[in-house]
């Protein structure tokens, strides 16, 4: 399918199969609370963030996006101790802003993805330590070594992954 | 134009949504104090409102009794005024009559110490009709026993001499009047000197050479020279000293107030019936008539 933007420059906006994107979701979460019990290190990982930024990329569609992105986040609060609406809140930033960029810029390139990957990941950061901050007067660092490794991680696992998530396009 | 309307819907949608977790957030979030996020929340949104609200309220309020409200207010402050002039009127009898009591007290405690000195009380009832004559009325007269010439006096000291005796009313001559004297000396130096009044507030002591050495302050008392008044009353104090030749100029500040009468004593012997001392302690104890309260 395709659209024009007001520049008129024609941008594909994928489709998916059927249940793909909500079993694509379902799966990270899954693996997100799986994993970090059998692998060292994975803790680091943001799957739903991830899945999120995929479809919200692709998709190209902000309502859908934040949409999805907002449920991503609840389900990830829900399955988490934090509390219900945290990553809600920025997932669904995640999601619209990663389907109003996707519209605008190459996301197809694996370069692209990867830096993306760090630039969601740090936003979405931002976004936690502020509603943190604002809301819960949790005090936590912007900026550690921690996250950077995590975005790193995430960032090179987003560009594998999102190669794998590309097969589920409907052609 | 789709693209716009599209995008704007987006963003309110995105508004809701972020909106309602952030609620969502809120409902279950205890801040340190265990108060529920959405609870704080509240009450940070509506504290304002509410502080707003009362401080209108208040403003209002203020407003209305300040100024809609004093409609009334001019009856009520007329009456206000009337009520407050009734009580400054009562305000000040009451003073005088304390003032009048004290007064009273005075005399009274001046007669019990004279006790055998025969003296009436008297009301002052009027001063002068001129300026130029020093004069008081008394509510006594004939049918009280006064007479002419009788002394008049205060506990404080002499004011004059009876110059006028009605059936019921009295006049004095003051002690200050141009017109009036009394034989009266130094008490340090005994130095005889009449004093008469200059129609000026302050007396004038005559006679006194000047040899005498006379200081600020000496007290002068009656000499009972002038057969009038009994002998050592005070009659005032040297208020300033000037030299002259032959005489210096010895002005006296008398001792009674003479410009605030309103009660006086009358002595209702003449000098020659009364023992030669009436200050206290010394007094004989030959009692003509016993003293008796102003009417």
């Amino acid at each position: 399918m395709e659209i024009r933007t007001q520049a008129d420059r024609p941008i594909e906006v994928h489709k998916f199969y059927s249940g793909a994107i909500f079993g694509a979701a379902a799966l990270a979460l899954l693996l997100q609370t799986f994993l970090p019990r059998k692998l060292p290190g994975a803790d680091l990982l943001d799957l739903p963030l991830l899945v999120t930024l995929y479809f919200g990329l692709s998709r190209r569609n902000p309502s859908t996006g934040l949409l999805l992105g907002m449920l991503i986040g609840l389900l990830q609060d829900s399955l988490s101790h934090s509390p219900i609406g945290l990553f809600g809140i920025s997932k669904t930033l995640v999601g619209f802003a990663a389907s109003s960029i996707g519209s605008r810029i190459d996301v197809e390139h694996p370069v692209s993805r990867f830096f993306l990957a760090v630039l969601f990941f740090y936003f979405q950061l931002t976004v936690l330590v502020v509603t943190r901050r604002l809301l819960l007067a949790q005090p936590e660092a912007f900026f550690a070594l921690n996250p950077l490794l995590a975005a790193l991680l995430n960032a090179v696992l987003a560009v594998g992954l999102f190669a794998i998530l590309d097969r589920l396009r409907k052609s | 134009m789709l693209a716009l309307h599209s995008r704007h819907r987006s963003l309110a949608l995105l508004t809701v949504v972020v909106f309602a977790q952030v609620l969502l957030l809120a409902i279950q979030i205890k801040r340190g104090d265990q108060v529920r996020l959405i609870r704080f929340w509240s009450v940070s949104l509506i504290a304002p409102i509410q502080r707003t609200v009362s401080w209108s309220t208040n403003k209002l309020r203020s407003g209305w009794r300040n100024y809609l409200g004093l409609r009334g207010s001019a009856q009520e402050n007329a009456a206000l005024r009337e009520e407050l002039a009734r009580l400054k009127l009562r305000n000040a009898e009451l003073e005088g009559r304390a003032a009048e009591t004290d007064r009273l007290s005075a005399l009274l405690g001046f007669r019990d110490s004279h006790r055998d000195v025969p003296m009436i009380a008297a009301r002052v009832i009027g001063a002068s009709a001129a300026g130029t004559s020093k004069t008081l009325y008394l509510n006594r007269g004939e049918a009280d026993g006064l007479r002419r010439n009788m002394a008049v006096i205060t506990p404080e000291g002499v004011v004059g001499k009876l110059i006028e005796v009605y059936s019921d009313t009295a006049q004095v001559l003051l002690l200050n009047d141009k017109e009036s004297g009394v034989g009266a000396l130094l008490a340090d130096t005994r130095t005889q000197s009449p004093v008469g009044g200059t129609g000026e507030p302050l007396l004038v002591m005559k006679y006194v050479t000047s040899d005498e050495k006379v200081s600020i302050g000496a007290r002068v008392l009656t000499s009972g020279q002038d057969r009038i008044f009994p002998k050592d009353l005070p009659v005032g104090t040297v208020a300033s000293v000037r030299p002259g030749n032959p005489f210096q100029d010895i002005r006296v500040r008398p001792a009674a107030r003479l410009d605030q009468l309103e009660e006086v004593l009358v002595l209702l012997a003449h000098q020659e019936h009364l023992p030669q001392k009436a200050a206290p302690d010394t007094t004989p104890k030959s009692a003509v008539k016993p003293a008796s309260a102003p009417r």
